[in-house]
């Protein structure tokens, strides 16, 4: 598909404002109290003039009008009207048209079709826009997908850094969040609806009053600023009021990485790994080929090196694969892609980084963990082995010392400069988050604060709960006072943090602003709406800038002033346009620092350890909801966790072993049963002199002795999808033990309840089939045919159709090879294959039925373990530290496809392309494709899952792909609306279809390119390469299906001293 | 007999035992049957049963509506267990509607004259068993009113069923079926009718019956035509017999689901669904003959010969679960090998054992002559054989379903409230038509059992 990104036209931003006062929009309907018409005209003595009734009966609502830009295209009606219905209703209509403008408030206009077509654009033909989104301490670079001025579908950008042309589930996912009917939609003051005029007023007299303090008494919260734009205008703000102070509260990331810099190199720095270049790669508990800054980009890097096949890089030197150690508390998807992985307690990793730093070279010994000696000499011998060619990786969620010691390990090892470097920090200002937040809460305490401004953070859901967030800000029934004269939120749901303050500013999303931010190495990336805002909604720039002594910047005009400072070039425009087009300013990438590691010998800070008898409880940001912000967002919900599969809720992660000794136990329900419903004993967890209750789930792999407590479930005000699902872990995280917690195993007590949890694969033993076919490298050397040698593929001479010639498929043949040894299993291809094909959310109770309806499917399997006769769940020590893997299950668009034969109506058929197409009018329902179809692929709308009501959905939607009703089956087309464009295009052109000129929506979200995608009649094409390796394989191909989608054989590369063991 | 006790069993007791009690002429086998339509008072018993099976078949109707309303999402049935009690049922109702035309053609064909009492309550418990039967294929679709795609017809976008699939063979052969036996039953019908013509009192029923009896007078020209025409029609329905259940079993046979890729399955079911027909049958006509004093004409000789069908039908049963379970063990399939396991040791176990229980251990009772003439006995027996047919049904359906290749793919299933309200619903209905049969038709063919009269006092001369 060519993929056009387009210029975004912006002169008619101011352009347009003017030729239209003539329309005749409607200024104000509300009802006018001619009482107080009356009452006023009697009592007028001064003033002689008045220009309307409304204004001689003092009427707020003319007085607000007044003051407004531009009163006349402002679309005032909403004023009045707090009917979300009829709001939506008028939205959903004017959207089409007025999306098209890309940018600033534009009128209502009548809807017409173009009269003059906008440049570029063919209706019916989508565009694509280079924008940013901006996450914790990182942006990830997108290219976003618009429908006649809809966004509907987020792509990665391939010239960006940080994205390289993937993304994650949270980028694919943010599109819903920006059509979520939950968000907030306008101004609001003690929950009553206001106008963003009467805020800029507020602010602005707030700002006045500030003044003769020189606003002592003004605090700003955010969370990471990664924007230059939003950090300038808070220091300009800074500037404004010498007093103010800014804090930043970031729940999810933690203080220790920077502080982890800071005690090795003195100052605050930003650490980048350069994944490609390490052959042996040691990983401290770090998620980073799941989560952190910088993670699509080093999963693509680390896919790199798993290839097998030498038709990418045929020149790459050094070894054929590299080889990866995880240390961690909890399988995470890096662990579970491990070559080795060890599951220790998480403080027993910093005794694990101790010893190792011992070893290379600072001397000393230290103790070791039980159990993990002969894995540690191991893997300290291969570091030695792999000087500057080796990296370690601190996990975010270790305490600073072990970031200091990796960053220590790094220098020894003589991987700084090759595997590792450092840049000044991406963050607007750096700051030990918690303590900035610890003194925020100190000065409200006492008294000192007077107006709070929080900036899209969610504290009273989020902050550490010894500080009492909520406390802070709410009405003080005791001393009669609020603590906080004026409170202040920026967010997009009126959530928790919303409910206890004065003012609300609803906030725009980020497809909706201009705005910038930082990737992880540094690079400048521009953020560019897709739409209009859909609602009254406002970014926290311009919030910020209604206390500043210029309100009204636009973003727009803010973000073009500072590039224009900062790129004091003569064609500023012609830099503008290309910056725009590229997403990204190019070259602006920090460069490498030099950092000398100032750690000798030991001045650490005291190690924190968990006595052996006590169970340690360890607080992480969940993989679907991250801190809690995406709560409300159903794909995200429903989206299987990597490595749990469960949805809808988090749970307490317990091991085998410890949910033995606490006698927890699963029960699989008769309804949906492994395919959906789970019960799990509940149990009380009293921690730091508070208490949470939870189901709990038992996580093979997981090291004895820890509960993990998902971070982000819980929340009381989410939104209709979000709220109350789950349980809230941040009731029992405190600021001393941010990550860690340990309390001896009293601490834990069951209810004797159950609860029961939606868990879409239960079953993780392959029973001795042929499902995922894995190896080591030393086997796939001896014999490289290895995956094709457990089930023998019957011949093809067995047809009964004798002397038949088999159909040719001499035009395209469209197939898939899916790399097994790539996959993570992080879920992006899941997401983008439900934003690109329109797929519907069903809800906990439908995916606890087994109805759930993604198309493409990640399984989870773990190896090596007893085969399962009945239904016993009991404890077995091949659970302990089982190898995990996943394989995506997406249609496998069989040849000889078992659905075809028996649908009675020829709804599911095969064309001359080899695609096993779905013929939804066709359909009748009876489910007869789906019993047949071996991979059980097929999803079935049992109810009506789709929405057809909310508008904003209706916004969403992918044009291309038909919205299915009930009663029918759907199921993976190999996104067959992008082959459709691909083949109008080559028609056009009268030439071939190019290899990579489709993009199926999974194959381009993932990161690791694990899925291939191209024609198997082309022999130069990549995936008949990769059909052509011998580590090669079809799923169940003794079945004789033939599938089209094929598999690469998993191929791990383990020491060779650990695997003797 | 020396000791003045009479024999228990034996070959010549067997042979006399009568088809039909002693004593019985033409005016007194007609009295008696059309009396039950047209003379003798409705029972409040009649009212009291009938009311409760209207009551569930209105549960039926509604659990039907809520179904077209929301989808067969109120089921309980997900992915991978497409089909739950629906196909369960249709299969059960439709071996259920076997024993009919086997009872009215195939033992026509073969002159056995112990048929005839029992033929006409056995078609219409057929005709009602394939209604009942019927509702399910159509109400289990996802989009029941697109069901009609299903159908042959010449549409204008040139589109027609896809005839490999094995549904559409269903649609043929149970339609089929449907009309045989409807036109089978019906002609058989015919003389009974004017027989009630001629015998109503009021001017309504006279009118009804009058049409319905299609002018028959009686005349040696009818009653040859007749009997051609029932004949032609009883060869016409004898293969219809074997193969409805063969192309219902191939619903499964054909598909590629461990569990359900057997080739014993043809003959299986067949064999199934005769065994569960008699069950039915004896379920009927032990409370029929007992309610209106039909034991002249139902005999113990019948059930003593409906029990015999009985135990060689659940000894082929028997048989294919021997087979099924031995061909996956011997085949070295391991998803078949597998299958076998799941079934002994899996969760759903229990049912396969209770399935064992019921089919095949309580029927081994049936060689012995006691049992065989304890009505109770039977009637119970009856009852454990429906049960057991229903839950070899549900074993074959949903079990196989539970689990098959991919293990990530494993779920389980259990029935919905609205599963149980159609499923009781239509037993409602079934009963409901059999109420209504018997107030207003003949059970029993009056002039059958006039011929009946005929030749065995012919044979006493």
């Amino acid at each position: 598909m060519e993929r056009m990104r387009e210029h975004e036209q912006h002169e008619h931003a101011g352009g347009q404002h003017d030729h239209n006062d003539s329309t005749g929009v409607k200024l104000h309907e509300g009802p006018m109290d001619l009482a107080a018409v009356r009452a006023k005209l009697q009592s007028k003595t001064d003033k002689q003039y008045w220009r309307t009734l409304e204004e001689l009966a003092g009427d707020s609502q003319f007085e607000e009008l007044l003051h407004r830009e531009f009163p006349r295209q402002a679309p005032s009606e909403w004023d009045d009207s707090v009917d979300r219905r009829d709001f939506l209703k008028l939205m959903a209509a004017s959207l089409a048209f007025a999306g098209l403008s890309g940018c600033g408030r534009t009128p209502e206009q009548i809807v017409v079709p173009y009269v003059k077509q906008p440049d570029g654009m063919t209706l019916g033909k989508p565009q694509f826009y280079a924008t940013a989104m901006p996450f914790g301490a990182d942006a990830i670079g997108l290219l976003v997908e618009s429908h006649e001025g809809r966004p509907t579908k987020i792509e990665g950008n391939p010239d960006h850094p940080s994205s390289l042309g993937a993304t994650n589930v949270f980028a694919q996912a943010s599109v819903l969040n920006l059509y979520d009917p939950d968000r907030a939609q306008t101004v609001t003051k003690f929950g009553e609806i206001q106008t963003w005029s009467l805020f800029v007023e507020s602010a602005q007299a707030i700002a006045a009053s500030m003044k003769g303090s020189n606003g002592a008494g003004f605090r700003i919260l955010t969370g990471i600023v990664t924007s230059p734009t939003l950090a300038a205008q808070i220091q300009s703000l800074l500037t404004l009021f010498p007093k103010a102070k800014w804090h930043q509260w970031e729940p999810a990331v933690g203080d220790s990485a920077r502080e982890g810099a800071k005690l090795a190199f003195g100052s605050y720095l930003n650490t980048v790994y350069r994944v490609e270049k390490a052959d042996v790669i040691l990983s401290l508990d770090s998620d980073f080929l799941g989560s952190g800054p910088g993670h699509i980009r080093y999963a693509r890097e680390f896919s790199r090196r798993r290839n097998l096949d030498q038709f990418f890089e045929r020149d790459r030197s050094g070894p054929e694969m590299n080889r990866l150690y995880v240390v961690e508390p909890t399988p995470s998807v890096t662990g579970a892609t491990a070559d080795h992985r060890l599951p220790l307690r998480a403080s027993d990793i910093e005794v694990f980084a101790r010893a190792l730093a011992a070893k290379l070279g600072f001397g000393g010994s230290a103790a070791l963990p039980p159990g993990a000696e002969k894995w540690f000499d191991a893997v300290a011998k291969d570091l030695q082995n792999n000087k500057s060619r080796s990296l370690v990786v601190a996990g975010e969620q270790q305490p600073a010392a072990v970031h200091a010691l990796a960053h220590a390990i790094n220098a020894a090892l003589g991987n700084v400069g090759t595997t590792v470097y450092y840049t000044q920090p991406v963050e607007g200002r750096p700051v030990n988050h918690l303590e900035s937040l610890r003194e925020l809460c100190g000065d409200i305490y006492d008294g000192k604060v007077e107006t709070l401004l929080i900036l899209g953070v969610n504290p009273v859901y989020t902050a550490p709960h010894d500080f009492d967030f909520a406390s802070k800000i709410k009405f003080d029934e005791k001393r009669k006072r609020k603590p906080v004269k004026n409170t202040v939120y920026v967010g997009s749901h009126f959530d928790e943090t919303a409910e206890l303050c004065d003012w609300h500013v609803a906030e725009s999303h980020y497809l909706e602003t201009w705005g910038d931010a930082r990737a992880f190495d540094g690079t400048l990336s521009v953020i560019q709406p897709l739409i209009a805002p859909l609602y009254h909604t406002h970014s926290a720039r311009e919030a910020l800038g209604a206390f500043s002594d210029k309100p009204g910047v636009s973003d727009y005009d803010a973000l073009r002033d500072r590039l224009k400072a900062a790129n004091p070039s003569a064609d500023f425009e012609k830099f503008w346009r290309k910056t725009l087009n590229d997403g990204l300013v190019a070259g602006s990438a920090f460069a490498p620092v030099s950092a000398v590691s100032k750690l000798g010998g030991y001045d650490l800070p005291a190690i924190k350890t968990t006595s052996a008898g006590d169970i340690e409880f360890i607080f992480r940001p969940d993989p679907c909801v991250y801190d809690g912000r995406f709560a409300n967002n159903g794909w995200l919900q429903e989206l299987p966790k990597p490595v749990t599969k469960l949805t809808w809720d988090n749970a307490a992660l317990v091991s085998p072993k410890t949910a033995e000794r606490l006698q927890l136990a699963h029960n699989v329900a008769w309804r949906g049963g492994e395919h959906g419903k789970v019960y799990s004993n509940v149990i009380d967890i009293a921690l730091s002199s508070s208490k949470v209750t939870a189901a709990a789930w038992v996580v093979p792999g997981q090291a004895d002795g820890v509960v993990v407590l998902p971070l982000g479930y819980g929340r009381k005000r989410a939104g209709y999808t979000g709220t109350n699902k789950g349980f809230n872990a941040y009731a029992v995280r405190t600021s001393d033990a941010l990550w860690t917690a340990s309390a001896p195993g009293s601490a834990i007590k069951k209810t004797g309840e159950d609860y029961p949890l939606a868990c879409t694969q239960y079953h993780f033993n392959m029973e001795g089939r042929q499902i995922l076919a894995t190896g080591t490298l030393a086997e796939y050397h001896k014999n490289p045919n290895f995956a094709n040698e457990l089930a023998p593929l019957p011949p093809k001479e067995l047809s009964l159709y004798k002397g038949e010639a088999e159909f040719p498929y001499n035009r395209d043949k469209w197939a898939m090879a899916i790399d097994l040894n790539k996959c993570n299993g992080c879920n992006a291809c899941v997401v983008a294959c439900q934003s690109e094909n329109n797929i519907p959310v069903v809800g906990k109770d439908q995916v606890m039925r087994g109805r759930e309806m993604h198309w493409i499917r990640i399984d989870r399997y773990y190896e090596k373990l007893k085969p399962t006769v009945g239904d016993a769940a009991a404890y077995d020590e091949s659970l302990d530290n089982p190898p995990t893997f996943f394989q995506p299950v997406p249609c496998q668009q069989c040849e000889n496809a078992p659905c075809e034969q028996v649908c009675p109506v020829g709804a599911t058929v095969h064309s001359a392309e080899g695609l096993n197409d779905m013929t939804y009018n066709r359909c009748i329902g009876t489910r007869y494709c789906s019993n047949n179809c071996p991979y059980k692929v097929r999803r079935f709308n049992f109810l009506r899952f789709q929405d057809w009501e909310t508008p904003q959905l209706k916004l969403l939607r992918n044009p291309e792909v038909t919205v299915r009703s009930r009663g029918v089956m759907e199921k993976c087309t190999y996104c067959v609306q992008r082959i459709n464009n691909a083949r109008i295009e080559s028609e056009k052109a009268n030439a071939p279809i190019p290899d990579g000129a489709i993009v199926t929506a999974c194959e381009q979200a993932c990161p690791t390119q694990a899925i291939i995608f191209g024609n198997a009649n082309d022999k130069n094409s990549r995936v008949a390469k990769l059909k052509a390796q011998q580590r090669n394989y079809s799923l169940l191909g003794e079945l004789n299906a033939r599938p089209r989608t094929t598999y690469l054989a998993a191929v791990r590369n383990p020491n060779p001293e650990l695997e003797s063991a | 007999m020396s000791d003045g006790k009479p024999p228990v069993d034996s070959p010549e007791i067997r042979r006399l035992t009568p088809v039909i009690g002693p004593g019985h002429t033409f005016g007194s086998v007609t009295d008696k049957i059309s009396s039950i339509v047209l003379t003798r008072p409705t029972s409040l018993g009649w009212y009291i049963g009938f009311l409760i099976a209207f009551s569930l078949m209105g549960m039926m109707t509604i659990a039907i509506g809520w179904l077209v309303i929301k989808g067969v999402g109120i089921w309980g049935i997900n992915i991978p267990i497409g089909w739950g009690f629906a196909i369960v049922n249709f299969v059960w109702w439709i071996g259920i509607g076997h024993a009919g035309t086997l009872i009215s053609a195939i033992l026509f064909l073969l002159k056995q004259k112990w048929r005839t009492s029992i033929n006409r309550f056995a078609e219409a418990m057929t005709l009602f068993a394939v209604a009942c039967a019927g509702i399910f294929p159509l109400i289990h679709t996802g989009r029941p009113w697109m069901a009609f795609y299903m159908f042959p017809y010449p549409s204008t976008m040139g589109l027609w069923p896809q005839f490999r699939s094995p549904l559409i063979w269903d649609v043929f052969a149970v339609s089929t079926y449907g009309t045989v036996s409807l036109m089978f039953w019906f002609v058989g019908l015919i003389p009974d009718l004017a027989t009630l013509r001629d015998r109503a009192v009021k001017k309504p029923l006279k009118i009804i019956y009058g049409m319905l009896s299609m002018g028959w007078r009686g005349s040696a020209r009818h009653w040859h035509r007749y009997q051609s025409a029932y004949l032609l029609l009883a060869g016409l329905a004898t293969p219809l017999v074997l193969s409805v259940h063969t192309v219902v079993s191939f619903d499964f046979a054909i598909a590629i689901v461990p569990g359900w890729h057997t080739t014993i399955f043809p003959p299986y079911f067949v064999a199934g669904a005769i065994y569960s027909g008699f069950a039915m049958v004896l379920t009927i006509a032990i409370p029929l003959r007992k309610v209106y004093g039909l034991e002249d004409f139902i005999t113990m000789r019948h059930l003593d010969n409906m029990a015999k069908v009985m135990l060689a039908t659940g000894l082929i049963v028997a048989y294919g679960y021997f087979f099924e379970f031995f061909m996956s063990s011997y085949s070295g399939n391991k998803f078949d090998v597998f299958l076998v396991q799941q079934r002994l040791h899996g969760p759903y176990a229990p049912f396969y054992y209770a399935l064992i229980l019921c089919n095949i251990l309580t029927p081994q009772l049936l060689w012995s002559y006691k049992m065989r003439h304890n009505v109770t006995v039977l009637f119970i027996m009856s009852i454990v054989v429906n049960i057991g047919m229903w839950l070899e049904r549900f074993v074959i359906v949903v079990i196989s379903l539970t689990r098959d290749f991919v293990p990530s793919a494993w779920g389980r299933y259990s029935p919905t409230f609205w599963d149980w309200a159609t499923f009781i619903g239509t037993i409602g209905m079934f009963v409901t038509l059999l109420f209504l049969f018997v107030r207003v038709l003949p059970a029993i063919s009056i002039a059958e059992m006039r011929e009946l009269v005929a030749e065995t006092s012919e044979e006493k001369k």
